[in-house]
């Protein structure tokens, strides 16, 4: 109660410009937790479900917040980047799904794993990757997370396998890194992400088979934002329950806007894994605000209004604010003050990845293989011979 | 200004010159600028309402108009039956492809890219291919595979090969790499009406190009004979051999070394498998050199067979300088624009061999 009367002596102090100083809110007159309903995950061939309420910190809350909003202007100054031409090639923008992939890492360690395909500006970041380098890297730049040698789709940090491009292929590289997880012995998991355009590639069965046969310790996880570039889902598959695809693996449906609800149910879903009962489903129901890749303008296949109305009603970043202002978990000034930090992020990662220099002619040639002696790489004619060291 | 110039020349099949030069006016035949695109847009839509055995199928060929925008229009007007839009699931479309063709279905299979074929490659050479051969000729596969082939402009290691060494390789297919939009038109046509299976390699970058063609090259019978080089240049100094893009950067370099009294002979392959080989030779062996000119990687590429047969026929003894093959760096396709750059055979690389071989 006082901490809203001093709220609102504060307000009007800002309304009429008032140069009297009030007494700066402390942390103290905040809800440090507080408990949230999620929606009830669907589930396949499992007897439980992942818990409704959950309990969310003010740290946590406003960590989340700051990430996603870090993702959100991230991917919004890489569109403008691409507009300028200074980012050339494929483009495929995150914002919609930021709660997926915050939601996943806040249940897992970064000693575990993770893969994903294209869509993966996000991932990098919550894997661990500067904002700073990833936007090197979409610049093409020397001090990108690649080099600048792979790129939108090809970036990669420790215990992040990309990035990839060929749709699907991602999946049984995913199981692999958990077949190596258990063969190690060291109680890590695989997190592996794919679309749900790629759910119908038969490479994902197939590995689903062997996980399931070997139980490997992998969560399967279909980012389902309902179009496979200009291709509705219900288009494109003859199921789409996603979840149970997996036919013999058990599955859950989540809500992928709430990052409660992701964050519970990779916490459920990690738990299965790594008491050793194999690989598990999860269908993350999410939304991509922006076209396919850069070169789709995302409405010829869907309307305007569809994209404003998820906007409007499930943003995942105006959610996760929402419930933290109505439980006195923060202020406005407070996320705004985030926000403008953020911004400031954004905007000195861009300044550098548009000013680094492009990488070295010399590095041309590097990379091919590890471990190597150096060798002569034959160039665009027999007597360009150029070099390659390890 | 080339949106109206499109919407102009869809208007009607028979428009007649759209850029021709005021002043007098001959009985000329019409030419008109098509872009690549066009061309093989419309090269479909011909044969599609000419046969109706013969349908599309692939991913955001019907209501995305295509990837890349090649099938525009085609669904609007021919519908689900004839366009098909496909899951992204290669090597399951491309079976089910090549099993209606083995059925009396005349299938186009479009790649999104041809990076997407290695998914579904066993079922383009040992569905497709080998089957006439391995029936004794009881089986047919009339199928046309085709998408973007090579390196784009900055889309990275996989999305920038170049498959045309690898399907050439095979006996039972025929693979076919159009440069112009002329080359684009009649082959695609001749691909279609082909009984057998053909690998039809396009290239991204080219389809936004336009080009000049003949009024004959605009009938709806004018096909291109598969395994015919075409000599876009006529040239005594030295041969040069190219397909695809590269085409366009031979005649560049060409262009460039007339000014210096250098006569380059610049021949358009057109057909990878069969090959035109005594084209190649004939022109050799009034040249006495050879430049061979590719997008992809050096080893047992195009230029690496071309060599080989030029050994084991009669224009070896008319070389006087070792056969030079210009390809593409040996390494996977990097992202960063200026390493992009100096990964692909340039103009400058071309001029400089040709200059190294003649020894100028």
């Amino acid at each position: 109660m006082l901490s809203n009367i001093s709220n609102v002596l504060r307000a009007c102090a800002t309304r009429n410009g008032a140069a009297v100083v009030m007494s700066a809110r402390t942390y103290a007159d905040f809800t440090t937790q507080a408990s949230f309903e999620v929606k009830k995950c669907d589930v396949f061939k499992l007897e439980e479900a992942p818990a409704t309420e959950v309990v969310m910190t003010r740290d946590e809350g406003l960590q989340y917040y700051r990430v996603m909003q870090t993702m959100r202007r991230m991917e919004l100054k890489a569109d403008q980047l691409y507009k300028q031409k200074i980012i050339r090639g494929f483009c495929h923008l995150y914002d919609g799904q930021e709660a997926c992939a915050v939601g996943i890492e806040a249940s897992i360690n970064l000693s575990d794993h993770l893969i994903t395909a294209y869509r993966a500006h996000g991932y990098t970041y919550t894997r661990g990757g500067t904002v700073k380098e990833i936007m090197a890297e979409l610049t093409g730049r020397r001090g990108g997370i690649a080099k600048g040698k792979g790129g939108s789709m090809h970036m990669y940090c420790e215990h992040f396998y990309g990035g990839n491009g060929i749709v699907g292929a991602q999946v049984p590289l995913g199981a692999g890194v958990a077949l190596a997880c258990k063969y190690q012995g060291k109680n890590e998991l695989c997190v592996c992400l794919y679309g749900d355009g790629a759910a119908n590639q038969g490479q994902i069965f197939e590995t689903y088979n062997m996980a399931a046969l070997w139980k490997l310790p992998v969560i399967f996880v279909c980012e389902n934002n309902r179009y496979g570039m200009g291709t509705s889902v219900e288009r494109a598959a003859a199921s789409t329950d996603y979840y149970k695809r997996g036919e013999f693996i058990p599955g859950l449906r989540v809500d992928g806007m709430d990052v409660l609800c992701v964050r519970e149910a990779t916490r459920f879903a990690a738990d299965h894994c790594r008491s050793g009962k194999g690989p598990i489903i999860m269908e993350l129901q999410t939304y991509r605000y922006h076209g396919h890749s850069m070169s789709d303008p995302g409405v010829s296949y869907r309307t305007r209004e569809e994209i404003q109305e998820v906007r409007s009603k499930s943003d995942p970043i105006s959610l996760l604010k929402d419930r933290m202002l109505s439980n006195n978990m923060a202020s406005v000034e407070e996320l705004k003050e985030i926000d403008i930090e953020v911004r400031k992020e954004i905007e000195d990662a861009a300044q550098f990845a548009t000013t680094d220099p492009e990488p070295p002619l010399e590095d041309l040639c590097n990379h091919i293989y590890h471990n190597d002696q150096p060798m002569e790489v034959r160039g665009t004619n027999p007597w360009a011979k150029l070099k390659s060291v390890s | 200004m080339a949106t109206s110039l499109k919407c102009f020349l869809r208007a009607g099949k028979n428009v007649v010159s759209v850029l021709r030069p005021r002043g007098f006016h001959s009985s000329a035949p019409a030419a008109v600028q098509v872009t690549v695109r066009d061309a093989l847009n419309q090269a479909m839509d011909e044969e599609l309402e000419r046969d109706e055995r013969v349908y599309l199928l692939g991913e955001e060929v019907a209501q995305y108009d295509g990837a890349y925008k090649v099938s525009r229009g085609l669904w609007k007007k021919y519908g689900d039956k004839r366009i098909v839009d496909t899951p992204i699931s290669e090597m399951g479309f491309t079976g089910i492809a090549v099993g209606s063709a083995m059925a009396g279905l005349r299938p186009i299979c479009e790649f999104m890219t041809f990076n997407f074929s290695m998914q579904a490659i066993d079922q383009v050479i040992n569905s497709a291919a080998k089957t006439y051969y391995m029936s004794a000729g009881l089986q047919t596969v009339p199928i046309v595979f085709r998408g973007p082939n090579g390196s784009s402009a900055g889309v990275a290691a996989q999305h920038s090969q170049c498959f045309a060494a690898w399907y050439a390789h095979c006996p039972g297919l025929k693979v076919v790499s159009p440069w112009n939009a002329e080359d684009a038109r009649g082959l695609l046509k001749a691909a279609i009406r082909d009984d057998n299976p053909v690998v039809f390699l396009e290239n991204e970058l080219m389809y936004g190009v336009a080009f000049e063609m003949s009024e004959e090259s605009q009938s709806k019978d004018f096909t291109i004979p598969i395994g015919k080089a075409k000599i876009e240049r006529q040239g005594n100094h030295v041969t040069l051999v190219s397909h695809s893009r590269c085409v366009g950067h031979c005649l560049d370099a060409a262009a460039v070394l007339a000014k210096e009294g250098i006569e380059c002979e610049v021949i358009n392959l057109r057909s990878i498998r069969p090959m035109d080989v005594e084209s190649i030779e004939t022109s050799v062996m009034k040249t006495n050199h050879l430049v061979t000119v590719e997008g992809g990687w050096p080893q047992f590429g195009v230029g690496s067979e071309i060599c080989a047969k030029i050994m084991e026929g009669p224009a070896f003894n008319y070389l006087d300088a070792p056969v030079t093959r210009v390809t593409g760096v040996d390494i996977p396709m990097p992202y960063a624009k200026i390493l992009e750059d100096n990964s692909v055979p340039q103009i400058k690389d071309i001029i400089f061999s040709i200059k190294k071989t003649l020894n100028v």
